[in-house]
C-alpha cells in the first residue's frame, strides 16, 4: 500500500514537471514587470482564437493565435490599455473574439433572457400554488344541488349493485 | 383555454426544435466579416514580383477580387486553377501573399501560372491581421473605390463563383461610373 502511494506521488511529480516544461516552451515573451505579465495572461485567456474556435488565444497552437499573441504583446509593450487592445481585435475579427459578449440591442436577450425565464418560472409556480390552495379549501364549502345529489346516489347505488 | 395551456410545452419544443434544426446547417467556422462596407486597410508593403517597389491600398484597383493566398496552404492550390480561369475570362484579381516565403511564392506563380494583376507580399501577416484573416484562402470583393463589399472564406470553385461572387462582381462592374 505504502509502495503504491509512493509510486502515485512520483507519477504526479513527473507529470507536473512535464506540464511546467511545456508551459515554459510556449512562454517566450519578456515582460517589463509582473503586472504586464498578468495583463498579457488575462487578455490572451479572455480572447478567442478565430481559427480554432473553442480555444482562447493563450491555449491555441494555430498560427493565427501565435500572431495575435505577438500582436497583443507588441501593443502591451507600446503601453496601450486593455480596452484599446480588445477594440483593436474586435475591429478586425468582430465581437466573436470576445468570450464575454458586449451588452447591446442584439445581445440583450442573451444577457437578460435567463432572468426573464426565472421570473416567468416564479410566476407560474405562484399561480399553481395559489390555485392548489383554493382547491384544497373549496370542497368543504361546496354543496351539491338537488339534481346532483340524486345523480350521485344513483351512481353509488349502481356501483354497489355491480359489486354484489 | 385549459386545453391550450396543455399545448404550450409542445409549442415550446417545436420552437426550440426549429432553431436547433436550422443550427445543423449553419457553418460555425464562418465568421461574418466586420470589414464589409469599409475601405481596405491602409498598408505599404513590397510587390511580390519586384520587392524594391512598395504597394499601397491605392494600387489595388477595383472592382476586383483580393485573394489571400500562400504556398503552404493546400486549399489555395485547389482553387488556383479556378483563379486562372477567372483571370482568363477577364476578372480582375489581386493577391496578398500571406506569411509566405517570397522565393517559393514566385516559383509557384511560374509553375502554376499567375492570375494576379498586383501581388502584395505580406510575410509578417500584418496586412492579414488588419484584414481579419484567420486562415487562407480568403477572398475579398472590393469596389471601384476600394471599399470591401463581400468576403468569402475557403476555396473558390465553380459553384461559389456562380452563386456567391459573380453576381456581386457583375453588379459592381455595372455601377462603376
Amino acid at each position: 500500500m505504502k509502495r503504491l502511494l509512493i509510486a502515485c506521488l512520483l507519477g504526479a511529480a513527473v507529470g507536473l514537471g512535464l506540464v511546467g516544461a511545456a508551459r515554459a516552451a510556449i512562454d517566450t515573451y519578456e515582460f517589463k514587470d509582473e503586472v504586464e505579465r498578468e495583463r498579457f495572461r488575462s487578455l490572451t485567456e479572455e480572447l478567442r482564437c478565430p481559427k480554432c474556435q473553442n480555444q482562447n488565444i493563450a491555449d491555441s497552437n494555430a498560427p493565427i493565435a501565435t500572431d495575435l499573441r505577438r500582436e497583443i504583446y507588441r501593443m502591451l509593450d507600446d503601453g496601450r490599455s486593455d480596452k484599446e487592445i480588445v477594440d483593436f481585435l474586435v475591429m478586425r475579427y468582430g465581437d466573436f473574439v470576445m468570450y464575454k459578449p458586449p451588452l447591446d440591442s442584439r445581445t440583450w436577450l442573451l444577457w437578460y433572457g435567463p432572468f426573464g425565464l426565472l421570473g416567468l418560472g416564479a410566476i407560474v409556480l405562484c399561480v399553481l400554488v395559489l390555485r392548489r390552495r383554493k382547491v384544497e379549501k373549496a370542497p368543504a364549502q361546496v354543496a351539491l344541488s338537488k339534481a346532483e345529489r340524486e345523480r350521485l346516489d344513483a351512481l353509488l347505488k349502481e356501483n354497489r349493485d355491480t359489486q354484489d | 383555454m385549459k386545453r391550450l395551456i396543455l399545448l404550450l410545452p409542445l409549442a415550446l419544443f417545436l420552437g426550440v426544435a426549429v432553431f436547433l434544426y436550422r443550427g445543423l446547417f449553419l457553418n460555425p467556422q464562418e465568421l461574418p466579416s466586420v470589414l464589409i462596407d469599409k475601405p481596405l486597410p491602409a498598408f505599404s508593403l513590397p510587390d511580390l514580383k519586384d520587392e524594391q517597389r512598395l504597394i499601397t491600398e491605392k494600387d489595388l484597383k477595383g472592382p476586383a477580387l483580393v485573394n489571400v493566398w500562400a504556398t503552404w496552404c493546400p486549399t489555395c492550390k485547389a482553387e488556383h486553377q479556378m483563379l486562372n480561369q477567372l483571370a482568363k475570362a477577364g476578372v480582375v484579381i489581386h493577391g496578398v501573399n500571406y506569411k509566405d516565403d517570397s522565393v517559393a511564392a514566385r516559383q509557384w506563380l511560374k509553375d502554376y501560372l499567375d492570375p494576379y494583376q498586383v501581388n502584395v507580399a505580406d510575410p509578417q501577416g500584418s496586412l492579414g491581421i488588419n484584414l481579419g484573416v484567420y486562415g487562407a484562402p480568403e477572398t475579398f470583393l472590393i469596389d471601384a473605390q476600394g471599399i470591401i463589399r463581400h468576403k468569402y472564406v475557403g476555396a473558390i470553385d465553380e459553384r461559389v463563383w456562380r452563386e456567391e461572387l459573380a453576381p456581386r462582381y457583375q453588379a459592381l462592374l455595372e455601377s462603376k461610373p
